[in-house]
């Protein structure tokens, strides 16, 4: 499993093996130290000289144009952490640049430091060519910086020329000229943003718009988005990646902020990778696969994708009947939230859930968990009727629980990892024992699970709080695969954690489905659903609309039924599937096998793609 | 990723128990000491000397008569504190520990004076009376809050209120009090309990010291076993830390919300006990008002956890009674000890959040430290090898 090393300018940022001498010499020696986390066979990724993004370590670039930034050997350290170390990028102007790396890799801490919300501890900013220092936001938005946060920070109950407006009245003053102001710079870059509406008629893509249009608006020439895709949809994304481009035709440079492998490949004119606080590479997007990119990230091999077998059975494990639920919004107004849902899933089987958030998602799921009163319906675990029974009992019955927010629904922050442990199962052994807790078995297993699952962590005697968010997921998975679940409720398994630990996740629920677990799985990554499920329901509007088998449908079309647009059985056709296969196909390249299996529709994610005859036996 | 060493790992535990003992002192300590300058400074600035008047009431908190009284109300105390500590554990302000513990001991003084059985029924018996009235009355809370969903610091501070006026109607002569010449004087009280409601005392050179004291040691060990050791207890403190993580984990907080408020009014209800069983022996219009409220600032200070609440009980307890001193002594103000009980509190909620939040970041750090050095020392290890 070899692909071709483009030769290429000295590698600065992409160390080659040790094998290969004479390149390693020009290496600082912290970053062959650095290196040497990563396997033997680690030097295969591709990276090229033609990456325009690329300057020999530490000069500015005499090249012919002036970076629009430049970093170099900044480093940031809060007490007794290392958030980022001796990091250069270079950012052309005009291009998509887009950054890449695990939570906690530092990614966030680097753009704070970009966006004057931190001041480095060493190196220096350029901001086309001119040293710079920034103390506060508004020097980089004088510097013509703009950052678009992941959270909008929009106001509901204005227009979006209001919103727009808000703190930057000085520019453009707040009437008519502001208002054409607006309109032009949404058709200079092709926003489409609508200047009289309220923000809260407005829907999640357009919301990113106006929030884009501000950032403009301030006369950003430069622009940081951060994960702008976590919260669309697949056709959403596209429009974005669209309006990125008229953006970037403009002479605007973006810089990126993802770890979704096939969207960077898609848009990025160039990607920098960030691994541990410190840049690991730069790869051109042309030529790099999303297997080695995410190799990049992890700084290892990424477990090898295997031949998926049906596990299903034809045993019914969870049987949901008529559910209706009904609760008063916050007008108060009794809405539907879920109507008629009915729903089994076989021992052995994963139903995924496909939907835009908000759609009865979370209600579904909270009424399994009987934490929602049902208005109508009934739930039944294996041959066991629960629907009269409370949350405890329900869980007792076999229903292991990955919330959606950790934070909020899986973990005590300031509780220790044992006490975490014991959260959920507080009358299971062997967190207890009669009516008393045993502290001393519930440590004990803490420790067993913070080995089996790798949680990160010096010890169980720290806090939840102190823990990254994927050790905290492999914690409250460990916790909850520990107690033997019939039926494990998944919501967003992956949501906010680094890709090394979601194949470790998707490998976990996998393995217990081997096992006859059946899987309830809701997820917005729709490579994930496709990728793992065996099964696909569609979710609009508190309704079952559609289902659709993974391995004949693509995330767009999976995209549309999502939107309300698709109804009953929905099946790609062929063309679209092969084309999805051969993105597929090009992740498990370096695995050597083209994707052919039944999750062959699935995406770039390593663990979801095809068959590797090497792989599970 | 954890060490696999046993010796290492339990030296880290010891490392950040030690901390975590030290910054939880710091808070208390702090704040009774700026608090001691700030009484010190008012003292001073109306006039009188600082130093004298804490002198006289350490004087007093030494002499043994003073101890005995200082450990009657500690008792008193450390009881309150304790019943407010149990709902804040769940984060349950019950500010009605007033309320409860007027209307249990005025139950229990009827009952007492009404009912002569031998000690070891009697005894048990006002114990219980009080208990369920006071978990009775901080029951209509619970159930406001779940099922209407009112907050419990509103109706429990209406509860206070009409408790008032109910334990005001209950002693109308007739009904709990004697119809006619129940007492010599013309105040309103209960009758004397019987002689077989007394509770034993220890008499001791400075006076007799309440064994109610050991009620009150009781109640604080089966306080923290229920917390720390029992199901109940992990719900509980699961609900105070995240309701919506021990809803999820499958705790039913409606019920641990009755359940607390009623043991929270339970314990209240034995608030006004040792002054009845042990020195007043009827229930009248001299108890002892604003034990409730003791309690709440008892149990801040003492941060919930019963030996903390033991400590502060000690402490507010000698301040009031070497607090009576100070006029005799020296023609000091006695309210200045109110005022060094209040800018305790407000001092120590401070402290505390300010300790809360400082020790969580630095326990991150460390975590994120500690991570770093082993991902360095694997690294290294690998290069080496």
């Amino acid at each position: 499993m070899r692909t071709t090393r483009t030769p290429r300018a000295p590698s600065r940022s992409r160390p080659p093996d040790p094998e290969l001498g004479p390149s390693r010499a020009d290496l600082p020696p912290q970053r062959i130290l650095q290196r040497n986390d990563a396997p033997d066979d680690h030097e295969e990724i591709a990276i090229t000289g033609s990456d325009p993004a690329h300057s020999p370590g530490g000069l500015p670039s005499a090249g012919t144009a002036t970076a629009a930034v430049e970093l170099r050997g900044i480093t940031k350290r809060f007490p007794g952490v290392v958030a980022n170390h001796d990091i250069d990028i270079t950012v052309e102007r005009g291009t998509v640049h887009a950054l890449m790396g695990e939570n906690g890799a530092g990614k966030s801490t680097l753009m704070k430091i970009l966006y004057g919300m931190q001041k480095p501890d060493e190196g220096t900013i350029a901001i086309n060519g001119e040293l710079v220092e920034f103390s506060t936001p508004a020097d980089a938005i004088a510097r013509g910086i703009g950052m678009v946060h992941q959270h909008f920070m929009l106001a509901d109950n204005l227009t979006v020329t209001e919103n727009v407006v808000l703190g930057g009245e000085q520019l453009y003053g707040i009437g008519a000229k502001a208002k054409a102001k607006i309109k032009e710079i949404s058709d200079q870059y092709g926003l489409g943003v609508r200047p009289d509406v309220l923000v809260e008629d407005l829907g999640v893509a357009d919301r990113q718009r106006v929030e884009i249009l501000k950032v403009l608006y301030r006369g950003a020439k430069i622009l940081i988005l951060d994960e702008p895709t976590a919260v669309l949809v697949p056709q959403e994304v596209d429009a974005l990646f669209d309006n990125l481009r008229d953006l970037k035709a403009e002479g605007v440079t973006v810089i990126f902020i993802s770890h979704k492998l096939h969207e960077v490949l898609s848009v990025a004119d160039a990607i920098s990778v960030i691994r541990r606080g410190t840049t690991v590479g730069d790869a051109d997007p042309h030529t790099v696969t999303a297997r080695q990119l995410a190799e990049m990230m992890v700084g290892a091999e990424l477990p090898s994708p295997e031949t998926r077998e049906s596990t299903v059975t034809a045993d019914e494990m969870l049987r949901v009947e008529g559910l209706r639920i009904a609760k008063p919004d916050a007008e108060g107004i009794e809405r539907v939230v879920l109507d008629d849902i009915s729903l089994t899933i076989h021992k052995g089987e994963i139903l995924g859930i496909a939907g835009v958030e908000g759609n009865g998602q979370a209600e579904l799921v909270e009424a399994i968990m009987g934490m929602l009163p049902l208005d109508a319906g009934a739930v039944t675990l294996d041959g066991e009727d629960l629907t009269p029974k409370l949350t405890r009992a329900r869980r007792e019955a076999g229903i292991g629980y990955i919330p959606e927010d950790r934070h909020r629904h899986g973990l005590l922050l300031e509780a220790p990892l044992w006490e975490n442990r014991i959260l959920g199962h507080v009358s299971e052994s062997p967190n207890s024992k009669g009516f008393l807790l045993d502290p001393a078995g519930a440590r004990r297993d803490t420790q067993r699970i913070v080995e089996e699952y790798d949680v990160r962590t010096p010890g169980i005697e720290v806090t939840a709080a102190s823990l990254s968010g994927g050790n905290q997921q492999k914690l409250i998975i460990g916790r909850e695969m520990s107690h033997d679940p019939k039926l494990l409720i998944a919501a967003h398994p992956t949501r906010g954690v680094d890709v090394g630990a979601q194949a470790q996740i998707w490998e976990q629920i996998r393995s217990a489905q081997r096992e006859g677990l059946a899987v309830l799985l809701i997820s917005a990554d729709l490579d994930e659903l496709i990728g793992l499920s065996d099964t696909i329901r569609v979710i609009y509007r508190g309704r079952l609309v559609a289902d659709a088998d993974p391995a004949t449908v693509t995330a767009e079309d999976l995209g549309t039924a999502m939107t309300g647009a698709a109804r009953g059985h929905i099946e790609s056709d062929a063309d679209a599937l092969a084309e999805a296969q051969a993105i597929a196909a090009e992740g498990t390249e370096a695995a050597g096998d083209a994707g052919d299996g039944p999750t062959a529709a699935a995406s770039d994610e390593p663990t979801d793609t095809a068959d590797d005859p090497q792989a599970g036996e | 990723m954890t060490s696999p060493n046993p010796a290492a790992k339990r030296s880290l535990r010891e490392r950040f128990d030690g901390e975590r003992i030290l910054l939880g002192l710091a808070a208390p300590v702090l704040a009774v000491l700026l608090s001691a300058v700030i009484c010190g400074v008012l003292l001073a600035i109306s006039g009188k000397n600082p130093f004298d008047a804490f002198q006289v009431m350490w004087d007093y908190g030494t002499a043994s008569d003073g101890q005995v009284l200082t450990l009657n109300r500690t008792t008193t105390y450390y009881i309150a504190g304790c019943a407010a500590a149990f709902g804040f554990r769940m984060n349950l302000f019950n500010i009605g520990v007033d309320g409860q513990y007027k209307l249990g001991a005025l139950f229990a003084a009827y009952v007492g004076s009404q009912v002569d059985l031998p000690a070891v029924l009697q005894i048990p018996l006002l114990l219980v009376t009080a208990m369920l009235i006071g978990g009775m009355w901080a029951s209509i809370a619970g159930l406001l809050k779940v099922y209407r969903g009112v907050s419990e610091v509103i109706s429990t501070i209406m509860l206070n209120a009409i408790a008032t006026a109910v334990v005001g109607l209950l002693l109308v002569p007739g009904i709990f009090a004697p119809g006619n010449g129940g007492g010599s004087s013309n105040a309103i009280q209960t009758a004397p309990i019987s002689q077989s409601s007394h509770f034993f005392a220890i008499p001791t050179a400075g006076g007799d010291l309440y064994g109610f004291l050991f009620i009150a040691i009781v109640i604080g060990v089966a306080f923290q076993f229920t917390l720390s050791r029992t199901k109940f207890g992990f719900d509980l403190r699961a609900t105070g830390r995240s309701e919506t993580a021990a809803k999820a984990s499958g705790v039913n907080v409606k019920r641990m919300v009755i359940t607390s408020m009623v043991v929270s009014g339970a314990i209240a209800g034995l608030i006004g006990l040792p002054e009845l069983m042990q020195h007043s022996y009827y229930f009248g219009q001299s108890i002892q008002p604003g034990l409730g409220f003791i309690g709440i600032s008892v149990a801040l200070l003492g941060r919930n956890t019963p030996i903390g609440i033991a400590f502060s009980a000690l402490l507010f307890a000698f301040l009031d009674v070497a607090g009576t001193r100070l006029p005799l002594r020296g023609d000091f103000p006695q309210e200045i000890v109110a005022v060094m009980q209040g800018t305790i509190v407000i001092c120590v909620v401070v402290a505390y959040e300010l300790v809360r939040r400082y020790g969580l970041k630095r326990q991150q750090q460390k975590v994120g430290a500690e991570l770093a050095a082993q991902a360095a020392a694997a690294a290294k290890k690998e290069v080496s090898a």
